[in-house]
């Protein structure tokens, strides 16, 4: 039985449609990551859980009981927000024991536990200080363990690192994954950041302007995404606008702008239909000569970027589309520089193919 | 989902099962939904109702009421200057007001904050003594007179009233610009700096029109406190009548329908300035941007800054804090004179000064208990939009009427309302009164504080299972405590301090700022030192509260 | 001439340095990222280049020019805050015209430039808006325009990113960096995100505690830093304690946890304490056969698919747990938990060595 369901949950605010008529499961103990840019309902979607928000039409169920009706309080579920919202006139130890107390357990009792849990997240010796007197990576530590002493059997994330530096989320996700994994909980994620769900998610779903575009385990969304917005949210590719100009057993052949043409696989289209095409960057391999794959597109180094273990190299292709590659463990000297002539070849079974959006493809690829 | 049983082993009290038990009734809709009705009908009947009631009934005997040529133009004339004073004294304050303000947030040094205090002084002083005391400084061969070798600079009149007006709703633009700039982000300014603006540029066309609202809603407050004061007014107006001053010599005169058609036309004129200034100003466009560089950039610099802050202190010391602090010197005096035995013994006319102080300060008590408890659910339904929208909207509007109705005016239709319609013994509708008019100060601070916490706090505490008692007991309450407190204070000073309603409402009992009244003008005969001592009293009594008040805010400032 | 310098800058509050004698030059047209986490300074320093705050001790030189005594306004250094700051009562328009109005430049001007600035920013059709009516991207654009228009050339960018969502952040910061070189701006660019800083800097600075610890390009950042604060700092790596126990020449033996490795580094002497740094990407995994002597024996304890990389976290007996990662098209194929693997660390050229650090290694590479 799943933890929780949605079926055609919608909920408005004013004339604004938030989420319309979502529905999904999610599992007895998984983690699941809820991926999605600012504005696509992640948050409203964490409250209607939460009890906080009360939808307009649709039922949630949690163990397959309707909670529609049910206040937050006697919801097992609990909601950490984003900024944490400590109670700041608490201590650390009071903040982490205000769960248990409040769901009439006794005092002695609720102190244990959140005794525990502060040593859980590695907190017990600030179990005295105030949350104005502790760092970000602190407050979010002592954030989780009120949620993970809370009692509760469902744990509400709302973009739980956002607050912390760049380089302190890469240290603490897998963390908090693993103190969530080790509390039996059930984990809803809600998070902006492709590479945090990547991390920690046993399931990723894609939302966006309240509606899910996606939903799955992280290896099929990234390698067989339903569109070219989950395509381009969880993992950077390259898209191409084309038309199919001849489709055999071998392969099809899209016809691109400015005389290009590309093999992608065999597939059910028909002739002169338009179509999107896109390839991941790790699969683009630049390279001074053709080499033995079904695609080399000829183009011109506009821009190398450096980001540490990768390097990327933006070509602009004899047609005026712009490709772009990633390769890993160059070392200090690029392989290539601006202007130089190349090659981008890649593989035909690399191609995604998506059909063409009603909207035009940069409208679609808009992070809103 | 939730265990219902209580853990009989663990629980040690009776209290706590009873609380428990406490909690979840409260968690029932119906009970919290019925503790707000209760809330909001008790406000609707007993605080609001009766004035508007009241007003209505008394519209309704206007056929009946005549009024001589003669009255009529002395009422028209006392209403109109009524407004004249109030719109001139309120521009006046706000333009003097705010650079003192600015100088208290912007230097924050040891003297600046002692500023900060003393600006407050005007506001807990009661204004009768602050009447008296500005009578003394102006008009008195003690007073500042000397200094120019006259027996008095300023007369009984318009022009004492108006430095009267003045120096009272000081405080009020100072209270309320200052808190605007302490939560003002000042990135705003900075920005425009980097910009290429000077400071005075920047602030005149950035953090001014951003703090518009602000500015608005002080002008607005000072000049309700202008329409509305009474007791002060009455003694340094002398021959001159502004609309309160009217409405209390036609009173005492016994002209009912001169009292009546008075207050009417007051209460009505200032709904409509009101609703004027608050519905026009916001929609007037911000002119597009004309800047003169060298100017402003001058104004900017460290004598123009020198100038401006000298001239703010000067304005603020000889026109507010001297004039009001006067008031110490007769009253010394008296003690020296030996004033101080007889007083405390209760001989003369003591014995009605102190069962004066005594009715004041019950009446205070009754009143602050009944605005606190049916105040609250009010503050939280306002601040939590508990009722929805509309609801919402409405009580915000109602609970401002009280102040925006000129007090005496508004006393007027309170004692038609309960005593010729409910018949109730004078005391009673004293209690009643002061408990309207003082209402709207506890329930505005407490909603504003309420509102300035995140309802993040409270969704989060519920959402970890806490009933909504237990939300309000360990997570609103603790937050909000000293602004209960202060807020509490506030009423039970303004209580004290309330003149124009009380005039209105008492014939045999008088609270101690209405017996002064008398005192001051000569109704009753006492000597110079009794009547300094006498205010001197009263004064002394306040400012323990404002001790008070201060040292609440400063701990709450200091757990920051 | 550079165009900005700063010499020996401090500031105290009270007893707390909140920078600690602080040199740094700026050329022209450079693109300069100042790296660190929360609290070290960063802003504090620019905010004394701008004039907000007043250094207690230090000269800062703008074209050779002292700007002691300066006020803000006369500084003319464009400056893009944090949380936007956009003003609220001003249209688009209007802001992105302040800084011209309040020179009192003619009319016609300011109409021109303003327009010049929408289009650069792509946002002609929103002139009229009001900034609570844009989105995050939309008001970080307007601005930075704003802070354009004035014609100032040097600027200050104070996390001009951080309150974007993570894909708005990655293709902004691109359009940041070309803006900056098409019309030949020096930017000092603030940021925690070390992502950031090596993808678009010409050189990076990284502070610690109100101190600069390093400076360099972003590939010498990355691959050669010579603190290990740095090393940890701008990206995941890997960090073993050892001591050396041989040298040769132009490198070193280093005898650690159970285990020995080889390092090209000549600078360190017999016996010296020492802290082995290799990144994740640098190991090598190959599945463990009889035949293969080389390399560590290890255990896969995690495994996660990351999209263009692996993720593995492989337990090596009497060493800390090393994170490793793979890219997705390597011919090793997939390991899964519980695979035996033979861990690699390559010949030594890219392992660095530091000196143990006086203060211990967790204080050393510590983020808060």
């Amino acid at each position: 039985m799943p933890s929780i369901s949605f079926v055609n949950v919608t909920k408005r605010f004013d004339r604004i449609l938030a989420l319309d008529r979502l529905t999904f499961d999610v599992e007895n103990g998984e983690y699941l990551c809820v991926l999605g840019p600012t504005g696509s309902g992640k948050t409203t979607l964490l409250r209607l859980i939460a009890g906080l928000l009360k939808p307009e039409d649709g039922v949630i169920l949690f163990d397959g009981k309707r909670v529609n009706a049910i206040e937050p309080h006697d919801r097992n579920a609990v909601y950490v927000p984003q900024q944490y919202v400590l109670f700041p006139h608490l201590t650390v130890l009071e903040n982490v024991a205000f769960g248990p107390l409040a769901r009439d357990r006794s005092e002695k009792e609720a102190m244990e536990i959140a005794s525990k849990t502060l040593e859980m997240v590695r907190l017990a010796w600030r179990a005295k200080s105030f949350p104005n007197e502790l760092s970000g990576g602190m407050q979010q530590r002592v954030a989780l363990a009120r949620g993970l002493a809370s009692g509760a059997n469902l744990l509400l994330l709302d973009e739980p690192l956002g607050a912390l530096d760049a380089r302190l989320r890469l240290d603490l996700r897998h963390r908090l994954r693993e103190l969530v994994k080790q509390s039996g909980m059930t984990a809803i994620h809600v998070t902006h950041d492709r590479e945090e769900a990547m991390n920690v998610a046993d399931r990723i779903m894609v939302l966006r302007g309240g509606r899910i575009l996606d939903h799955g385990l992280p290896t099929r969304v990234y390698t067989k995404p339903t569109g070219i917005f989950v395509a381009n949210l969880v993992g950077g590719a390259s898209f191409f606008e084309g038309v199919v100009e001849a489709s055999t057993r071998e392969g099809t052949r899209i016809r691109m702008r400015g005389g290009l043409s590309m093999t992608a696989p065999p597939g059910l289209l028909a002739i002169d239909e338009p179509i999107i095409l896109g390839v991941r960057k790790e699969r683009v391999r630049i390279s001074s000569d053709e080499l033995k794959v079904e695609n080399n597109l000829q183009g011109e180094i506009r821009e190398v970027r450096f980001l540490g273990s990768t390097r990327e190299y933006v070509t602009r292709l004899t047609n005026g589309d712009v490709i772009v590659s990633r390769r890993f463990m160059e070392g200090s000297n690029p392989s290539f520089s601006i202007g130089e002539k190349v090659h981008a070849c890649f593989e035909q079974r690399d191609i995604m193919i998506f059909a063409y959006p009603p909207q035009g493809l940069r409208k679609e690829l808009e992070m809103v | 989902m939730r265990n219902a049983k209580v853990r009989a082993a663990d629980s040690p009290s009776i209290f706590h099962a009873l609380l428990v038990r406490v909690e979840r009734f409260s968690a029932i809709p119906y009970v919290t939904k019925g503790v707000y009705s209760v809330a909001i009908a008790f406000f609707i009947l007993i605080v609001i109702a009766p004035a508007i009631v009241g007003i209505l009934a008394q519209l309704l005997t206007l056929p009946s009421l005549t009024l001589s040529a003669s009255a009529l133009a002395r009422m028209q004339s006392a209403v109109g200057w009524s407004f004249v004073i109030g719109l001139a004294v309120s521009s006046l304050d706000v333009v003097a007001g705010i650079p003192l303000a600015w100088l208290i947030v912007r230097r924050r040094e040891r003297w600046t904050t002692i500023l900060d205090s003393l600006a407050d002084i005007p506001f807990v002083i009661p204004t009768v003594a602050l009447g008296f005391s500005i009578l003394e400084f102006w008009n008195t061969p003690s007073g500042i007179g000397m200094i120019f070798g006259v027996n008095s600079l300023v007369g009984p009149g318009t022009l004492l009233i108006m430095l009267l007006h003045f120096a009272f709703s000081f405080p009020v633009i100072v209270r309320v610009m200052v808190g605007e700039f302490l939560n003002y982000r000042e990135t705003f300014e900075v920005a425009a700096r980097t910009l290429g603006a000077s400071a005075f540029t920047a602030v005149r066309t950035v953090t001014l029109p951003i703090l518009r609202p602000a500015v608005l809603a002080a002008f607005l407050l000072a000049l309700a406190r202008s329409l509305s004061e009474t007791g002060a007014t009455i003694v340094v107006a002398g021959a001159f009548e502004n609309g309160t001053v009217f409405i209390k010599n036609a009173r005492d005169a016994g002209l009912t329908s001169a009292v009546v058609i008075a207050s009417l036309v007051l209460i009505v004129t200032s709904l409509v300035v009101f609703a004027l200034v608050k519905i026009v100003t916001p929609r007037i466009r911000i002119a597009p941007l004309k800047v003169w560089p060298n100017l402003e950039r001058k104004l900017s610099g460290g004598s123009a800054v020198v100038a401006r802050n000298t001239i703010s202190l000067l304005v603020f010391l000889v026109f507010v804090l001297i004039p009001c602090l006067f008031i110490a010197f007769p009253a010394i005096q008296a003690v020296i004179d030996g004033a101080l035995n007889e007083a405390v013994a209760g001989v003369g006319p003591w014995r009605a000064f102190w069962s004066s102080m005594l009715l004041s300060y019950v009446v205070a008590i009754l009143a602050t208990i009944v605005n606190i408890t049916s105040g609250l659910p009010i503050a939280i339904l306002i601040a939590r939009n508990r009722f929805g929208h509309k609801v919402t909207r409405i009580i915000d509007a109602l609970v401002d009427l009280p102040i925006i109705v000129p007090s005496l005016a508004l006393g007027v239709s309170l004692n038609f309302f309960w005593r010729n319609m409910g018949a109730l013994p004078e005391f009673w509708v004293l209690v009643l009164a002061h408990t309207t008019i003082t209402y709207s100060y506890f329930a505005r601070a407490m909603a504003a504080s309420i509102e300035g916490i995140a309802p993040e706090l409270e969704e989060t505490a519920k959402s970890l299972g806490a009933l909504p008692l237990r939300v309000f007991r360990k997570i609103t309450l603790p937050l909000t405590k000293y602004s209960l407190l202060s807020g509490a204070i506030l009423v039970f000073t303004r209580s004290v301090d309330e003149t124009g309603a009380t005039s209105a409402v008492s014939t045999t009992l008088k609270t101690a700022p209405v017996l002064l009244v008398s005192w001051i003008r000569g109704s009753i005969a006492v000597t110079t030192d009794e009547r300094a001592l006498g205010i001197g009293f009263l004064v002394a009594a306040s400012f323990l509260a404002l001790v008070l008040l201060r040292m609440i805010t400063f701990r709450q400032s200091k757990k920051k | 001439m550079p165009k900005l310098s700063l010499i020996n800058i401090s500031k105290y509050y009270g007893e707390i340095a909140a920078l600690d004698n602080v040199t740094l030059q700026v050329e022209d047209r450079e693109y300069v990222c100042i790296l660190g986490p929360s609290g070290c300074g960063k802003s504090t320093l620019i905010k004394c280049v701008a004039g907000i705050i007043q250094p207690n001790r230090g000269q800062i030189l703008i074209d050779d020019k002292p700007v002691h005594g300066v006020p803000i306004e006369d500084r003319r250094i464009g400056y893009v805050f944090q949380d936007i700051a956009l003003f609220p009562h001003m249209t688009v328009k209007d802001n992105i015209s302040y800084g011209l109005a309040v020179r009192r430049a003619p009319e016609g001007r300011i109409t021109t430039v303003a327009n010049e600035m929408l289009d650069v920013i792509n946002m002609r059709d929103r002139s009229k808006s009001f900034p609570r009516e844009l989105s995050g991207g939309a008001q970080q654009k307007v601005a930075v325009g704003r802070a354009i228009a004035t014609g100032s050339h040097l600027f200050l960018l104070d996390e001009p990113l951080g309150a974007l969502d993570a894909l708005v952040r990655t293709e902004l910061r691109y359009d940041l960096r070309h803006l900056a070189s098409d019309l030949g701006l020096t930017i000092i660019h603030v940021t925690h995100d070390q992502e950031e800083a090596l993808s678009i800097a010409d050189r990076v600075v990284v502070m610690k505690l109100g101190r600069i610890v390093e400076v360099g390009k972003p590939s010498e950042i990355y691959l050669s830093p010579r603190s290990l604060f740095t090393e940890n700092f701008v990206g995941e790596t890997n960090l073993l304690e050892g001591k050396v126990i041989g040298t040769t020449g132009s490198s070193c033996i280093v005898e650690l946890g159970s285990h020995k490795v080889g390092v090209t580094d000549a600078n360190k002497r017999v016996d010296q304490r020492v802290v082995v740094s290799i990144r994740p990407e640098f190991i090598t995994l190959t599945p463990r056969r009889p035949e293969t002597g080389t390399g560590w024996e290890g255990q896969i304890k995690q495994a996660t698919f990351l999209g263009s990389i692996n993720r593995y976290v492989v337990a090596v007996e009497g060493e800390p747990d090393l994170t490793i990662h793979v890219p997705s098209i390597s011919e090793t194929g997939e390991f899964r938990v519980g695979d035996k693997v033979n861990v690699s660390l390559g010949q030594g050229e890219h392992i660095l060595l530091f000196d143990y650090p006086e203060d211990g290694l967790e204080k050393e590479i510590a983020l808060e």
